[in-house]
């Protein structure tokens, strides 16, 4: 299960995110979820109606960004399907620039098939057939050029993938032509700098870049995968359950992370976990058998959910 | 928690203790087998010892006081090495990569495994043979030493590396595919969706990453070519000098013959023609050390050989 900081005053007040680790409780959410009563004293005081889990009124939400929502990517009628065996049936949805778009649902939805189909990647199994149209910027990406689009829609994975090669490497490697070793190394230093910093690794590793990148503890292997997707400026940033390998504090880490970077990219993140998507989505999408059941703000998705099945799936009666 | 017994107790049916015994036995044997080898050789080599004979040519006479040592043989060695490893760690990288990273169509990929195989297996005197006839053609003459009046003889350095090289092509092959099997499927990916091409992917990520596997299939391979015989006998020739086949310095010395130390153990032990077995002793220790350096070499390789990767 899922270690959770207790609620904390709102986010604005909270200037400096890393100090020690907060006092970690635990809620398991598959027995007993409404046993979390939400402290009155920071004024979160419950709401009038908790919801399916009193979830929504419990845990602390990000404040919503102040900057503009532009939709960067849109897919409409999405189908994937792998041979015979349909895995993501007309999906319709849109991702914004601003807001995080968490995608939740059970193994098997279809929610990875989805995201990974935002760059094409789903192209790389054999049998994967895709109809319905994606488009980023207006523009559909089938029309892109693969590489491309990969450079503008990224991607972190669910295991931190570093490669066998050093830190500053690691990060070049985005930013070098296909496979060169040009730029020079001085050349992308302030690039390589640049992205360590936004994804909060340089003050562990901005002494030691010649180090070997697979040395470093799994948070920050996965902080450095971060990093190599945003080397290059992408517009989106996909997610595929960046957390589920980490502990709490790393997991904690990345998520202030990810609600910093989502007014620079749009920001798509595939989750099991539904205390992480209430924590940093600003929309949610509910997926059940290939199907988006229900899309809407993170609140109501887990405070109201109009859907039989997303108010059974919140409240952890299947999956 | 106690830790399981160890060592034979009461309890054990017969059968489990004869099993233990025989483990032991076995275990035992073996070490013994390898120190009497290693020690015996050393006793006779260094028996002989002379480190003169390391930079002397070796003659063909019967008398011990002129002919020589066997500077030829070891020079002819580095040089089998060297030929054979630049043929076979090239060509079994791309075998393995292919069938790796692409492998289709799929009948194209079980096909050139079986083939790998069947090199694998095919012992090396049979390849000698193969060698011999296939470099005694006409056209292929070049490459290899040619008696007066142009008679293409078939056997040169370059006859012989390319048959080594089949020897250790099949190790490459194997322990670079092992390496690249050992890469996680999401690293490549992750490859993928920086936006880069599957050449790139390869070039940057997978080879670097199966670079410890790659090594330890050449270095295996190189142990075998520096211990096979029938391949020296055959296409290399009975010369103990290396002889330049002419053509440049270089070529030549390519083209030319010579041999190497198993050639010379063979023809000097006292199975062969026995001119000088001392010599031949004391050879056979520096190819024993020759070959247990390669293979110290290995393990070095194989030991920083998981990168430790998040499956």
């Amino acid at each position: 299960m899922d270690s959770l900081s207790p609620p904390e005053p709102p986010r604005s007040e909270q200037d400096v995110v890393l100090g020690p680790p907060p006092p970690v409780r635990r809620i398991v959410i598959d027995r007993d979820p409404t046993v979390v009563a939400p402290p009155a004293a920071n004024g979160n005081a419950p709401q009038a109606r908790a919801g399916a889990l009193g979830l929504a009124s419990s845990l602390r939400r990000p404040e919503p960004s102040p900057g503009p929502k532009v939709e960067r990517m849109r897919t409409e009628s999405v189908s994937i399907a792998y041979g015979e065996k349909p895995a993501v049936s007309g999906v319709t949805l849109p991702v914004r620039q601003g807001e995080v778009l968490a995608l939740i649902g059970p193994s098997g939805c279809g929610k990875t098939t989805l995201l990974r189909s935002l760059n094409r990647l789903v192209e790389i199994t054999p049998t994967a057939t895709r109809s319905g149209r994606i488009t980023l910027d207006g523009e559909d990406i089938d029309r892109m050029e693969v590489t491309a689009l990969r450079r503008r829609v990224s991607m972190v994975f669910q295991q931190p993938n570093p490669f066998p090669m050093s830190v500053f490497d690691n990060v070049a490697y985005a930013l070098r032509e296909q496979g060169s070793r040009r730029p020079r190394k001085d050349a992308l230093y302030n690039h390589v700098g640049d992205a360590l910093v936004r994804a909060g690794l340089w003050d562990e590793v901005g002494a030691t870049l010649d180090h070997p990148a697979l040395r470093l503890s799994g948070g920050q292997q996965q902080r450095l995968c971060i990093a190599r997707a945003l080397a290059a400026r992408p517009e989106v940033l996909l997610l595929d359950e960046p957390c589920s390998a980490l502990d709490p504090r790393s997991t904690q880490v990345i998520e202030e992370l990810i609600l910093k970077l989502r007014d620079e990219v749009a920001v798509v993140i595939v989750t099991h976990n539904m205390q992480q998507a209430l924590r940093i989505a600003d929309h949610v999408g509910f997926m059940y058998l290939g199907e988006l059941v229900e899309y809407a703000p993170a609140e109501q998705l887990f405070g109201t959910p109009r859907q039989p099945r997303t108010r059974e799936y919140v409240a952890g009666a299947f999956g | 928690m106690t830790p399981p017994p160890t060592g034979i107790s009461d309890g054990w049916p017969l059968r489990d203790r004869v099993g233990y015994c025989a483990a032991w036995g076995a275990g035992l044997t073996l070490i013994g087998v390898a120190a009497a080898i290693v020690i015996y050789m050393a006793y006779r080599g260094t028996q002989y010892f002379d480190l003169g004979l390391l930079l002397e040519s070796p003659n063909a006479t019967l008398n011990q006081a002129q002919s020589g040592g066997f500077r030829d043989p070891i020079v002819g060695t580095a040089i089998l090495l060297v030929l054979s490893t630049l043929i076979a760690a090239p060509l079994g990288v791309t075998i393995a990569v292919w069938l790796t990273e692409y492998g289709r169509p799929r009948w194209l990929a079980r096909t050139v495994e079986s083939a790998v195989e069947v090199v694998a297996g095919t012992p090396s005197i049979v390849l000698a043979m193969f060698g011999l006839v296939f470099f005694q053609q006409q056209w292929l003459g070049f490459l290899t030493f040619d008696a007066e009046g142009g008679a293409v003889l078939g056997r040169s350095f370059i006859a012989a590396a390319a048959m080594m090289s089949l020897i250790a092509l099949p190790l490459v092959v194997g322990a670079t595919r092992e390496a690249l099997n050992a890469i996680p499927g999401h690293v490549r990916e992750a490859s993928y969706a920086l936006g880069k091409t599957k050449a790139a992917t390869i070039r940057r990520v997978l080879l670097p990453a199966a670079r410890p596997g790659i090594g330890t299939g050449t270095a295996l391979g190189m142990g075998r070519v520096a211990g096979d015989t029938a391949i020296v006998v055959v296409l290399l020739g009975a010369t103990l000098q290396i002889l330049n086949g002419g053509g440049g310095s270089v070529f030549g010395l390519f083209r030319g013959t010579g041999s190497t130390l198993t050639s010379y153990v063979y023809y000097n032990s006292p199975a062969g023609e026995g001119l000088a077995p001392e010599k031949a002793y004391f050879a056979a220790f520096v190819l024993l050390v020759v070959v247990i350096l390669l293979n110290f070499v290995v393990t070095r390789i194989a030991h920083g050989k998981d990168p430790g990767w998040t499956r």
